[in-house]
């Protein structure tokens, strides 16, 4: 890495993103305060305001959107915690790692719809119940879009938690945990009390930017909530999607004023969260150097294994049945399986979607490929020339997390065009980057800045430059975390449908695009061929991140975490 | 609700006259009256047709025209599926607002209804260009009402007909010996059958459609939905609408406190025994959804007495197409006889003609006279009168007003 352009990477970075982010802010904000000449709106005015106020679901909406993001950010970190806590390094723990990739791969929407299909009055689980008990129909029961969105919870949850677990895992070897612990049991403090108090204050600050984008992600989430949320009225992501494809174009600005509000609440949670986790440690601070070693553990360990197995269950028994759903003829309630069986589906849109997998992995290679240099880049240049302020100003890559995409991309989409790169592969691949830079940045930027420095000061205390410790010493010891930001990147690229749609103009179909227009027909046998196929294109990287580092630290005890 | 400054809605009427009275700028590069001009154009070029991809027999037929339009005209067809139109909107907004006004990414659109209302209330469409199609005079536009006029919008050649859809419900006769065949009755019914019948949730185009026929039926006076809602008394006019809503709304699917999102999803729950009764803006939806093994085939359909909501699906070009010339190619295409019975056939699409049979010739006709009947799709004669849709200003204002009584207080 040539050492000016490290020192550069911080701002190149800010600049190569700050048009797109400026560009999609500026769509949003316009609009939401009037302006919009294509529509005639011409002048400041808060009318889209005060219309949006006048909308009747609003508060209702408001507080759902902020209960399930809070909740289901809350239960999603507090499992992942509590199986770190009460089976890290066991063959328990191993086997869930296991099964931890095909989690991540499946797409949010293709799980909220097998869990969907799991546990609707009329779903799998009704039908065991409903064969020996001769159930002709299902009960007409308010279990999937619940007012309170408990199933949009459950939703959430079940695809949040294998993300945070991830990111705790390639967190962890850093800390080197299994010393902290045996010394904790050693002083007799129980499995998860010792975690709790040892490991826990060093993890948390390292997961806690990805525990943000959980939060961020889940009040501002859209297909998941479409499908298993409330829709008397929906939470507010849906509602300003809905009014963004309004056909009454004038609708488009109470709808920039929704993703502003949006954008406010998703700020409010943080800020939020933000206050609880100072509370908490105070709170803690007593607890954990009062000395007291822990009694419920054996029902903590239980409780923990037992929730993580059942989220992975209901994913993957999920995935299962929409396979079964993608070779289904006619499958009636309340059979178990279906009365006949056929390809056709697969025959249909299988061969189609095949067509597509290499261009989506190579534009997914691509964007993550370059954000992870230009992550890489600026952590390096923070490590070498503490350039920390302008790293702090990285901040502002944060924000296409936190506006509702659907508001922020119309903006880019006239940039875009301006620039004249509209409809080709490169503007793809930016704009790509553009959304997945944030997760390479929150992914690596906790556990690259977490090293020990001391490794660098040997390093070059031993004549090394930088150039050599960063690819001899920081990179390797960085093995797993790089390479999990990377499959996270890889999977957020493969998973972008608007962007994709809107900057690529048509021109750039890929199999999520494909994949959405054709499950838009609602058919589970469609939803079923689709699913499996984006599943097959994520799984892979997210494969890759847990299979390389294995094979590289096959024979180093000291990289396995545990 | 965002009200439109009136100077947007002034020169409508004043750009229509420039567009007539300047021809040579509108039509620079296409003008339909010169047909053979347009297709020497067309050659070669690529036509870009956004339209909605969630129907597997609608991509078939998209890609069939396709096939159709390289072979006798050199266009290539590309369609890219949307899974909604309003994407498509979007797109063409943004061009706009970038000053993109030629060479647009968008060359043909699935639209019609509040869509094209919007469209050609913002400039957005290229036109006029329709009726002077070769294949427009296979069409009948004084005994159809609905080629011309789109929810009662005037089409002004912005826009190409090219399919007839028509509210329709379907049931298990498995399940239900005999559905309700009005609303009054279908209230009757929900009262005995608490839990088997919902409706999509407005403003889906579907739930609200149901709206609409249901305020035909139950409004004192049903000529003043012709006219924009703010020219009639909305209140007296409605009334009896949210009094029939409100006896219904308890005995919904799920007592009324969540919605099925569209027709796709209905069709799911009455697969599901969910729900008894389900309904499609499509003739032959039910025979469809056996083809598919979505629905078994004891499955039949119904219209309700009186007539039931129809209207016509069309084709636009944006103001600032790349190719206008091959796009009206295939929407000339679209009107063909040979491609109006394939997309007729209960096979295919199912869609009702636009063409008029006493404009073609014998061997055309011979064509339509062919086409199967579908085993859940009743005949023309069936399918009995098609009502006209209401002012879209009607369907504005009871979505608004359905989500504030029952959409948003639960």
């Amino acid at each position: 890495m040539a050492l000016s352009l490290t020192r550069a990477a911080p701002a190149l970075t800010l600049l190569a993103l700050l048009g797109p982010v400026a560009a999609g802010l500026a769509g949003t904000l316009a609009p939401a305060f009037g302006l919009m000449p294509a529509l005639g709106g011409s002048e400041i005015s808060l009318a889209p305001f005060r219309d949006l106020l006048d909308w009747p679901g609003l508060p209702r909406a408001v507080t759902l959107s902020l209960f399930t993001g809070l909740a289901a950010t809350f239960l999603s970190l507090a499992l992942t915690l509590l199986i770190c806590a009460g089976w890290q390094g066991t063959r328990a723990f191993a086997a869930l790692e296991r099964v931890l990739s095909p989690l991540l791969s499946v797409p949010h929407a293709a799980a909220a719809f097998g869990l969907a299909f799991l546990i609707a009055p009329s779903g799998w689980i009704a039908r065991l119940i409903a064969l020996p008990l001769d159930w002709e129909r299902p009960p007409d029961l308010l279990i999937v879009q619940d007012p309170w969105g408990l199933s949009l919870i459950a939703g959430l949850v079940v695809k949040e938690m294998p993300f945070l677990l991830l990111m705790s895992l390639a967190a962890l070897p850093a800390l080197r945990p299994a010393q902290s612990l045996a010394t904790a049991q050693a002083l007799g403090y129980g499995r998860v009390t010792a975690w709790a108090k040892v490991i826990l204050p060093r993890l948390y600050p390292q997961i806690r930017l990805p525990v943000y984008a959980v939060l961020a992600f889940s009040i501002s989430v859209v297909d998941v909530a479409m499908i298993l949320g409330p829709g008397t009225p929906p939470p507010l992501a849906v509602q300003v999607l809905k009014w963004m494809n309004d056909p009454d174009l004038a609708m488009r600005f109470r709808a920039a004023a929704g993703a502003l509000l949006l954008l406010a609440l998703t700020v409010t949670a943080l800020l939020l969260w933000r206050a609880g986790e100072g509370l908490s440690a105070r709170l803690a601070s007593r607890w954990l150097v009062a000395g007291g070693r822990g009694r419920a553990d054996r029902a903590l360990r239980r409780t923990g294994l037992g929730l993580g197995a059942l989220s992975a269950a209901l994913v993957l028994l999920g995935l299962a049945g929409l396979a079964v759903w993608s070779l289904a003829g006619l499958w009636r309630f309340p059979d178990l399986m279906p009365q006949g069986w056929t390809m056709r589906s697969w025959m249909r849109h299988g061969t189609e979607l095949l067509a597509l997998f290499g261009r989506t992995l190579l534009i997914a290679a691509t964007a993550s490929g370059l954000a992870m240099m230009l992550t890489t880049a600026c952590l390096e240049a923070e490590q070498r020339y503490g350039l920390r302020p302008g790293t702090r100003a990285l901040w502002l890559l944060y924000l296409p997390l936190l506006v509702p995409q659907i508001a922020f991309l119309p903006g880019l989409q006239v940039a875009a065009l301006l620039t004249g790169i509209d409809g080709t592969f490169g503007a793809v691949i930016a704009v790509h980057v553009v959304f997945v830079l944030p997760y390479a940045f929150l992914s690596l930027s906790d556990p690259y800045r977490a090293l020990d420095p001391r490794y660098a000061i040997v390093a070059q205390a031993l004549g090394k430059g930088q150039s050599a410790t960063f690819w001899r010493i920081r990179l390797p010891m960085l093995l797993r975390p790089w390479l999990t930001a990377a499959a996270v990147s890889a999977a957020v690229s493969v998973g972008q449908y608007l962007p994709t749609l809107l900057i690529g103009g048509g021109r750039v179909p890929t199999l999520t695009t494909e994949a959405l227009a054709l499950a838009s027909g609602g058919d589970r046998r469609v939803i079923g061929v689709t699913a499996l196929a984006q599943t097959a294109a994520a799984f892979l990287p997210f494969a890759l991140a847990l299979l390389i580092p294995a094979l590289a630290w096959r024979n180093r005890r000291g990289m396995r975490h545990g | 609700m965002i009200r439109r400054p009136m100077r947007n809605w002034l020169p409508l009427g004043l750009a229509a006259a420039l567009s007539v009275t300047t021809p040579t700028l509108a039509f620079a590069e296409a003008d339909p009256a010169d047909w053979d001009a347009v297709t020497a154009e067309a050659r070669g070029q690529i036509v870009y047709w956004n339209a909605w991809g969630g129907a597997e027999n609608v991509n078939a037929f998209i890609g069939w025209i396709g096939d159709l339009a390289q072979d006798e005209y050199g266009v290539t067809l590309e369609h890219v599926k949307l899974s909604d139109t309003a994407e498509a909107v979007s797109r063409v907004l943004a061009e706009k607002s970038a000053g993109k006004d030629a060479g647009g990414a968008i060359d043909l659109i699935w639209i019609n209804g509040e869509n094209f209302a919007a469209m050609k209330r913002q400039g957005l469409l290229f036109g006029p260009w329709s009726e002077d199609l070769p294949n427009w005079r296979l069409t009948d536009p004084e005994a159809n009402a609905a080629l011309t006029a789109d929810f009662t919008v005037p089409t002004e050649g912005l826009e190409s007909p090219w399919g007839m859809a028509q509210l329709v419900f379907y049931f298990d006769t498995a399940r239900l010996p005999e559905p309700p065949r009005s609303m009054a009755a279908l209230a009757g019914w929900a009262a005995a059958n608490p839990g088997r019948f919902t409706y999509p949730q407005p403003p889906d185009f579907l739930g609200s459609t149901f709206l609409k026929q249901a305020l035909i039926e139950l409004t004192p006076d049903p000529e003043v939905l012709s006219a924009p809602v703010d020219e009639a008394d909305y209140a007296a006019a409605t009334a009896p609408l949210w009094d029939w809503l409100d006896a219904l709304t308890p005995n919904l699917w799920r007592q009324g406190r969540a919605y099925p999102q569209n027709a796709q999803r209905m069709i799911q729950l009455v697969a599901d025994n969910e729900i008894d009764i389900g309904f499609e803006f499509n003739p032959n939806a039910a025979s469809n959804a056996i083809a598919n093994f979505q629905l078994p085939d004891s499955v039949r359909s119904f219209v309700l007495e009186g007539g039931s909501l129809g209207n016509a699906s069309f084709v636009a070009i944006p103001y600032n197409a790349n190719a206008k010339a091959a796009a009206m190619v295939i929407a000339n295409l679209l009107l063909s006889p040979e491609a109006q019975a394939r997309m007729a056939s209960p096979d295919e699409l199912g869609f009702g003609t636009v063409l008029a049979m006493d404009r073609l010739s014998d061997d055309q006709v011979r064509i339509f006279d062919e086409i199967p009947v579908g085993i859940a799709t009743l005949t023309p004669e069936e399918l009995g009168p098609t009502l006209p849709e209401p002012h879209p200003s009607w369907m504005e204002r009871l979505e608004e007003d359905w989500t504030a009584r029952y959409g948003a207080a639960r």
